[in-house]
């Protein structure tokens, strides 16, 4: 992981106004390429600005569980420098590293490639487990979606991860409570994740995802996992006609709405 | 086949990016590796999504792990962990399945293998390796450890005659020689198979061939293997793995790429419970006309 705190970006400008531009930005990218997704990757945006911008040092690795929110990721680097404007040009078309998921095996900061949900979380328990195992510094970050808690596996995963006392793993779960074809209450009663990660041992937070203090310090809270933080968050956060609707986990965006949503961001 | 590979594992265990992990299995075989790897070696549990994904991230940092449980629990159960996890990155993830084929025998079809290897081998950037005799296993870990590409490992019992002479380790080995038709043999059973064919008389006793390492690729099929086939106009795969994706169907695609037809091809393979009894893994070849008399009355 290269990227470091003392980046160029964060010398010169408040966290806030990076996000609103990266908010920005990453509605430009999905409309110029008729690309849905939007709803989880507006949820999950401020936790990954924050954790890049604020968290992350030289030794860190993250992995992005909810590969659907890849958006959000690419939009996190080019708020880096990472990625340029010709790269974000190329999200979703041909002869693309963009995928609508991330790709393996390109970039240093898209350290596993993700998409079918379940993957992320026992993924990052390798790498944090490497790290014991080679007693190497660094904390190993995952971030899941609320719906991707329904796949057997995460448990499985947060089964070892507690037994193996994988103190350098920290899970933030984007808890927006909507899933593809319905609410996580609906579909599989999830509303009550945090008395079952309890139940298996796991330090659990609740906080505001939307709020940067309060992610930047559930992110950085010195390691004594593994532990985990439910990030309460809108999905479509910032988007009135967006926000809490299921249909923008799929939905792209036409012009009037995009010029809507452009709208409402700069009033904010 | 267990001992010997965990035997040979021993010898690699105090390797820095050694990591040995196993579903809860191992019991009466592993306990040597377990004493040699200490804190390498990670009881995963019953949790074989989990194990193949964290074998993943392992390999990600730079270790060389390895996968144990028996075989549809190894490569089944957690088929898009090996997919996306292992294959699309390309990782050095050694996985070992015991009791290929019907080796569980009257255990049940849940804890057979036979459609393993075709599986896997349609997985990209995946090697296979069949060991046919428990003395491939020392070169084969060997070249495991070297490898920097997922490989499956599918154990077995070893079924070598005693006194049965073997030629150094290579994938390709020829193992009888006659006048017969050629004969390639996949996995444990060629021991069982040889000590029968070996007594056929010059004129009927087949050119004997032994595979061990998959995928079958035209550009690696021996020169002599071509020879005996144009020589004896009949080939015959031998394998305890279903038709569909087994080796038959990939020597027959090689030799249509190569131009070479011979005018008789016979495929004995695994065919899953033509009867639906169960019974030891004799029965199972029995019945799908595996087993080696079976073969010698097709071949003699």
């Amino acid at each position: 992981m290269k990227i470091s705190i003392q980046n160029q970006v964060d010398l010169v400008e408040p966290l806030a106004e990076t996000l609103l531009k990266s908010k920005k930005r990453l509605l430009q990218m999905h409309f110029e390429s008729g690309v849905g997704h939007l709803g989880g990757n507006l949820s999950c945006l401020d936790s990954l600005i924050t954790l890049y911008h604020k968290v992350l040092k030289k030794e860190d690795l993250f992995v992005l569980s909810k590969g659907h929110s890849a958006g959000a990721l690419y939009i996190t680097l080019w708020s880096l420098d990472r990625l340029t404007d010709d790269d974000l040009k190329l999200f979703h078309k041909d002869h693309t590293k963009l995928s609508g998921h991330p790709a393996p095996g390109w970039m240093e900061e898209i350290t596993l490639a993700t998409g079918s949900l379940g993957h992320g979380l026992p993924l990052a328990c390798g790498l944090a487990l490497a790290k014991k195992l080679k007693k190497e510094p660094g904390r190993v970050f995952c971030l899941t979606s609320d719906g991707e808690w329904e796949e057997g596996s995460n448990w499985e995963a947060l089964i070892f991860a507690k037994h193996r006392q994988l103190e350098n793993l920290t899970i933030m779960v984007d808890w927006n409570g909507l899933q593809g074809f319905g609410t996580t209450k609906e579909v599989a009663g999830l509303d009550s994740l945090k008395e079952r990660f309890l139940s298996f041992g796991i330090p659990t937070d609740e906080i505001d995802g939307h709020d940067l203090k309060a992610l930047e310090s559930a992110w950085s809270r010195p390691a004594k996992g593994p532990r985990a933080i439910l990030a309460r968050t809108n999905k479509g956060r910032g988007v009135s006609f967006m926000e809490n609707k299921m249909e923008w986990h799929y939905l792209p965006l036409n012009e009037t709405q995009y010029r809507l949503a452009l709208a409402e961001m700069d009033k904010k | 086949m267990r001992t010997t590979f965990s035997e040979a594992l021993v010898k690699q265990a105090t390797r820095s990016d050694f990591v040995f992990l196993t579903g809860d299995l191992g019991f009466n075989a592993l306990e040597p590796l377990q004493k040699a790897a200490g804190d390498r070696f990670i009881n995963a549990g019953i949790a074989e999504q989990n194990m193949v994904s964290v074998a993943a991230g392992l390999a990600h940092q730079g270790l060389k792990p390895w996968a144990y449980s028996i075989a549809p629990f190894i490569y089944a159960r957690p088929l898009e962990q090996v997919r996306n996890d292992v294959c699309l990155h390309d990782l050095p993830v050694k996985l070992v399945g015991n009791g290929g084929g019907y080796a569980y025998g009257v255990m049940g079809g849940s804890h057979h293998a036979i459609e393993d290897y075709g599986i896997l081998l349609s997985l990209l950037n995946m090697r296979v390796f069949v060991p046919a005799f428990a003395s491939d296993l020392p070169p084969m870990v060997d070249q495991l450890i070297q490898l920097e590409h997922p490989a499956y490992l599918r154990l077995g019992k070893d079924e070598k005659p005693k006194d049965l002479d073997l030629p150094p380790y290579a994938p390709w080995r020829k193992l009888l020689s006659g006048k017969g038709p050629t004969v390639l043999i996949v996995g444990p059973l060629a021991g069982s198979l040889l000590g029968a064919l070996r007594s056929l008389p010059e004129s009927k006793r087949p050119n004997s061939w032994v595979l061990t390492e998959l995928p079958v690729e035209e550009k690696t099929l021996p020169e002599a293997f071509l020879k005996d086939i144009k020589a004896s106009g009949h080939l015959a795969v031998v394998e305890e793995h279903v038709a569909h994706g087994g080796v038959g169907e990939a020597i027959a695609r090689c030799l249509m790429l190569k131009g070479v037809t011979p005018g008789c091809f016979s495929h004995f393979c695994a065919q899953g419970y033509l009867s639906k009894f169960y019974g030891s893994q004799n029965f199972h070849r029995k019945e799908c006309g595996l087993s080696p008399e079976d073969i010698l009355k097709e071949l003699g």
